[in-house]
């Protein structure tokens, strides 16, 4: 690797305060604490945030995942722990079975043909395949890479989550209030609060995501999935998103499919490396940037392929 | 839109230089197109020139004469009346018939060859022409089974076959093919993505299809539901064959009929007002104003041609009402796209 390699500026997100962009360290001042990191172009820009209130609290467990399509294995053996209280992003070359993986979590590959998995995943200690897959749909909520509102208006978007399967019932007036509360926790609220009977399809890309996440927290999930949610979308829209999904790991674990390395690092906690199927390697995002156990881990965060 | 179209081929400095053959064949093109306009507007002209002559407030609210005798007297208030009631059954058949097919074939379709059958069936049943469909129906419905949706001349010979109901009945399998088509293709525009996001809220395929799916191609369903209703208004043989093609509506209600016919298995519903004189009059004969054409131009019996001409020309007012209709809905739906990738 080349140890002259200027790293960029990075804009970090601190809960409660302005995003800021931090200069790159000095030449040849070793980032505190992780000498072996000096040379990834990543080590040292971080700023500690401070530590999430709830961090630690194991909510899903893969074991040994392993998913199939057809005979062909998209995700190897793969373990994990997901908590709440911090992201964890899952970083990788395209094809490397991170998507699948994530979708995997609330059984979406179940409506692929020909998929299947194997190994153990538990959801607060209950087995997935023994939950009801609705249930479980409700309590691992997934947001996509595509802003997918449905083609109604805002509130209705919000208040489908929250009704009983195909019904119509409760009203808009006991509604009300959840959605409200959905749309603020999403930061969408002071934008579309003053008509929330405006049809979704006609927000911006940016509000139309951010409408999705509020659809998606509308159920009270606890684990929140999301498959690049900002790739479709424009820098400040994806800065909004990003601080979003900082703010949101205290109540939910977020789990993170990214192509952006830098996005990982601005809002992960921990991060996972897939490379054709398995998981390289797996850690807090300081030492997984900084100081990459795995040669392919560096060579991908060192810019080498992807 | 057109005069763009139109444009693109009259680059006259280009085409000069064309051999004579492809010359000739491009005049034959323009002329063609000129002429289809030509004939379009003279069939509109001509019929509203001679419909508005004969066309006058009391046609539309006053009956034909009765019988024989009153043929190409009176009004067109029947034919209006028996339009509706046929349009009416035949799309209330045809809408949800033909949008449970298309959720199917969209949503479901498996296993495949049953969803190729299916496929070929609705194909088949578009490409049946309507007098087909018109004698099929006569019989099936002259058996003892349907004997409640028409009427008996006696007890002991087979039912009469002929209604609204049955025509109606019929008249829904010339709608189907196009609320079907329409449906399916509005379900298929839906991203997938947004089918997943409803499955990702913990949502059932059933909620997804009555919540979002259906909701979302209503535009689609609306027009297909209207090219039917255009379909229906202008068929003859189905009328003529199955609904007797008669100039007024002859309810089936004891003592009242002219012929005298018995009623059956409905008979108890004669005397509750209002769905007495509803029922008897559904299961009664009539026609329509493509039957009141036919019926009252030279090659009918009425041999009133002024007649024909004021109803042909509501006939076509209603039918360009319908497609202008349908070209409303489907500006409405540009609006409500998702934006793409």
């Amino acid at each position: 690797m080349d140890t002259n390699l200027i790293p960029p500026p990075v804009r970090r997100i601190v809960v409660g305060s302005e995003p800021t962009t931090v200069a790159p360290p000095p030449q040849g001042t070793a980032p505190g604490g992780n000498g072996a990191g000096a040379a990834a172009p990543f080590a040292g820009l971080r700023r500690r945030r401070p530590a999430s209130s709830s961090a630690g609290d194991e909510r899903m467990r893969l074991e040994n995942l392993t998913v199939l399509y057809g005979d062909k294995p998209a995700v190897l053996e793969v373990s994990l722990p997901v908590r709440r209280g911090e992201v964890l992003a899952l970083i990788g070359p395209s094809g490397c079975g991170k998507t699948t993986l994530l979708r995997t979590l609330n059984r979406l590959t179940e409506l692929t043909p020909g998929a299947s998995w194997t190994g153990r995943l538990t959801l607060d200690g209950q087995d997935l395949d023994q939950l009801e897959v609705t249930e479980l749909r409700r309590r691992v909520s997934m947001v996509f890479q595509q802003p997918n509102p449905f083609p109604m208006s805002i509130f209705d978007n919000v208040a489908y989550a929250l009704r009983e399967q195909g019904q119509k019932r409760p009203g808009k007036a006991e509604l009300g209030p959840q959605v409200e509360d959905a749309l603020t926790r999403a930061g969408l609220f002071d934008e579309v609060g003053h008509d929330l009977e405006h049809p979704a399809l006609r927000l911006s890309g940016g509000q139309q995501q951010r409408l999705c996440i509020a659809r998606s927290l509308a159920a009270g999930p606890e684990v929140l999935l999301l498959d690049e949610p900002t790739s479709a979308l424009d820098p400040r829209s994806s800065g909004l998103i990003e601080e979003l999904i900082v703010r949101l790991r205290d109540e939910v674990a977020i789990v993170i499919v990214t192509h952006n390395l830098q996005q990982a690092y601005r809002v992960a906690d921990h991060v996972a490396f897939m490379y054709l199927g398995d998981l390289v390697e797996y850690g807090p995002v300081e030492q997984v940037y900084g100081a990459p156990r795995e040669a392919r881990t560096r060579e991908y965060i060192g810019g080498a392929f992807g | 839109m057109a005069a763009a179209r139109l444009g693109r081929t009259s680059g006259r400095g280009e085409s000069a230089s064309w051999p004579l053959v492809d010359r000739i064949a491009l005049g034959l093109c323009w002329a063609a197109g000129l002429a289809l306009c030509l004939t379009a507007a003279a069939i509109i002209l001509y019929m509203m020139f001679q419909g508005l002559q004969q066309l006058s407030i009391s046609l539309l609210f006053e009956r034909p004469g009765e019988g024989s005798a009153g043929a190409g007297q009176g009004g067109l208030l029947d034919p209006i009346v028996g339009t509706v009631i046929v349009a009416a059954i035949g799309t209330a058949i045809a809408l949800p018939l033909g949008l449970a097919i298309a959720v199917w074939l969209s949503e479901y379709a498996r296993p495949f060859w049953l969803a190729r059958s299916v496929e070929s069936g609705v194909e088949m049943v578009a490409g049946t022409p309507s007098v087909v469909l018109a004698i099929f129906g006569l019989l099936v419905f002259t058996t003892e089974p349907f004997a409640f949706l028409s009427l008996k001349v006696n007890p002991e010979v087979e039912p009469l076959g002929r209604s609204f109901v049955t025509s109606g009945t019929m008249m829904s399998l010339i709608a189907l093919p196009l609320v079907v088509g329409a449906s399916r293709e509005a379900l298929q525009a839906i991203p997938r993505t947004v089918r997943e996001a409803s499955y990702a809220l913990g949502k059932t395929k059933a909620a997804t299809i009555r919540r979002v799916l259906v909701p979302a191609s209503r535009r689609g369903i609306a027009t297909g539901g209207v090219l039917g209703l255009g379909r229906i208004v202008g068929d003859t043989a189905i009328i003529v064959i199955l609904l007797g093609a008669t100039t007024r509506l002859t309810p089936t209600l004891k003592g009242e009929s002219p012929y005298g016919f018995l009623s059956g298995p409905m008979d108890f519903l004669s005397g509750v007002p209002l769905i007495g004189p509803l029922v008897e009059t559904l299961r009664g004969n009539g026609g329509t104003l493509t039957s009141s054409v036919f019926e009252n131009s030279p090659a009918g019996e009425g041999n009133a041609a002024g007649k024909a001409y004021a109803a042909a020309f509501i006939l076509l007012l209603l039918v360009v009402l319908l497609n202008y209709a349908v070209d409303l809905i489907a500006r409405g739906r540009k609006e409500r796209t998702w934006t793409p990738t």
